[in-house]
């Protein structure tokens, strides 16, 4: 399992990945893991927006049905639409598969949000 | 999972790293390597499958030709010694009380294969049943066997090297008992994921023998465990009914679209008069497949509608997944009759979302026969 530094962790087992004001969001390699094969990926339109925490999509693998929660408030300003035809490409490379970008309405919300240590502590005790 | 039952396979599966759950009373591997590529395996090469939870029920004696023939929808009494037939165990309204498979092993003497949650069910149904038959016994028989079967397009060539009986005079739906690496086991032509295979029933303490030589055998053809997750969309691709999602006590076995398992020509079986009377009017309903055509998954639960109606439900889902090999959004559904027709559209809530679907035809996969 890998924790990578450069991104910060929700308890739903979202990351982001803070650039500026914009932040590339996707799920943990713990997350995909936990599904199985990822099948299909539901993106919200560009331009709406999401209060922190609120669900923004949904994720699905061959058996089970994930919710997608906002790490940050915010508008979406990116979705990959790559995942369409390769949902795969979340179980292969999960911090590098972002789904979906936000322009971050407050960044001091991030506070709120695990560090890597932090996340991979709270794996470590199920 | 503590009071959940193992298979003798278990220790097996837990060394091949599989994810273990619950189902139907036995602790089972669900995936290894993972669905998907379990599922392309099985279609494109080979697969193994622990499907010991699977219940056997005995019946023997004189009569017990007869007791099938009263509890069965199917026609027991035209079974050759070494042939299997899929049939349903009827309640008096033509509904399921479960679907299985009846082996003529001799010339009085048969093997039902049931489902893992309905053995207990099923033994005291079949045991009441037999009332008045005369010559009949029935034993619950299920801790005598471990079920390995092996699927795929080259299953036959695996097993061949282990086994004396020749594997290509036993026709589909046909068994014959003989060596796999000394250990006597019953091979029968079966299975459940629409591929070409074999089912193998084995003494529980020879299990995990006849399991190393098949992996063993298979390793450079492709072979692969396979879990009950690939189990479940090998069988949907396929149509293959699942006891419980598809039909059950509640749905008879016309509305399930198994009229072929209706042997009308017997003068009587459990659910007769009821089916008979179905048959004439024709079911209201009818189990479907569909086809999501707009981006999503239907799956079990699901409340499907007429499109253009999405006020009045139809029917809800049974099954649904996005299937490995097709890699399309599939299902069955039970839809009024005027909605079951080919091509019909429909439009399936999947969590709050309206997605267009329509009827297709099954199954939605059919191997190339050979």
């Amino acid at each position: 399992m890998s924790y990578p530094a450069d991104v910060r962790y929700t308890s739903d087992h979202e990351w982001i990945r803070v650039s500026g004001d914009t932040g590339q969001i996707g799920i943990t390699d713990y997350a995909q893991q936990q599904l199985g094969d990822v099948v299909y990926v539901e993106l919200p339109d560009v331009g709406r927006t999401f209060e922190q925490g609120e669900q923004f999509g949904s994720i699905e693998s061959v058996k089970a049905v994930s919710d997608l929660y906002c790490p940050v408030s915010g508008e979406v300003v990116g979705v990959n639409a790559a995942l369409t035809e390769t949902p795969e490409s979340v179980n292969q490379r999960p911090y590098d598969t972002w789904i979906i970008t936000v322009k971050l309405s407050n960044a001091d919300e991030l506070a709120a949000l695990h560090d890597a240590a932090a996340y991979a502590a709270m794996i470590d005790e199920g | 999972m503590e009071s959940q039952k193992k298979t003798p396979l278990h220790a097996r599966h837990t060394a091949l790293g599989a994810r273990m759950v619950p189902f139907g009373g036995w602790e089972m591997p669900v995936e290894y390597s993972g669905i998907s590529a379990e599922h392309m395996a099985v279609r494109q090469a080979a697969g193994l499958f622990d499907v010991s939870h699977m219940g056997e029920i005995e019946i023997a004696g004189a009569d017990a030709v007869a007791a099938l023939q009263q509890l069965t929808s199917n026609d027991a009494g035209g079974l050759d010694i070494g042939q299997a037939q899929y049939a349903a165990l009827t309640t008096h309204e033509g509904t399921f009380v479960d679907d299985l498979l009846v082996y003529r092993l001799a010339d009085t003497h048969y093997l039902l294969v049931v489902n893992a949650a309905n053995i207990a069910k099923d033994y005291a149904w079949i045991k009441q049943g037999i009332v008045g038959f005369g010559d009949v016994v029935v034993v619950n028989a299920s801790s005598r066997y471990a079920l390995i079967a092996l699927q795929g397009p080259r299953a036959l060539e695996i097993l061949q090297p282990l086994t004396g009986v020749e594997l290509d005079t036993i026709r589909y739906y046909r068994f014959a008992t003989g060596e796999v690496g000394n250990v006597r086991v019953t091979i029968s032509r079966t299975g459940y994921t629409g591929e070409d295979g074999f089912e193998l029933f084995v003494p529980p303490q020879a299990a995990a023998s006849v399991w190393d030589a098949l992996l063993r055998e298979g390793a450079d053809l492709g072979i692969v465990p396979v879990g009950l997750g690939a189990r479940d969309t090998l069988r949907l691709e396929a149509a293959m009914r699942l006891y419980g999602q598809d039909m059950d006590e509640t749905s008879t076995v016309l509305e399930a679209g198994l009229g072929w398992i209706v042997a009308w020509d017997k003068p009587s079986f459990n659910g007769r008069e009821a089916l008979a009377a179905q048959k004439a009017t024709g079911p209201t309903r009818h189990l479907v497949g569909f086809e999501v055509v707009g981006r999503g998954i239907a799956r079990h639960g699901y409340q499907v509608f007429r499109a253009g109606h999405p006020d009045d439900s139809i029917g809800v889902v049974t099954s649904g997944t996005m299937t490995p090999y097709l890699k399309r959004a599939v299902g069955l559904s039970y839809v009024a009759h005027d909605a079951s027709h080919v091509d019909t559209e429909l439009s399936i809530d999947v969590r709050g979302r309206r997605v267009p679907a329509k009827v297709v035809k099954l199954p939605f996969y059919k191997r190339e026969q050979l």
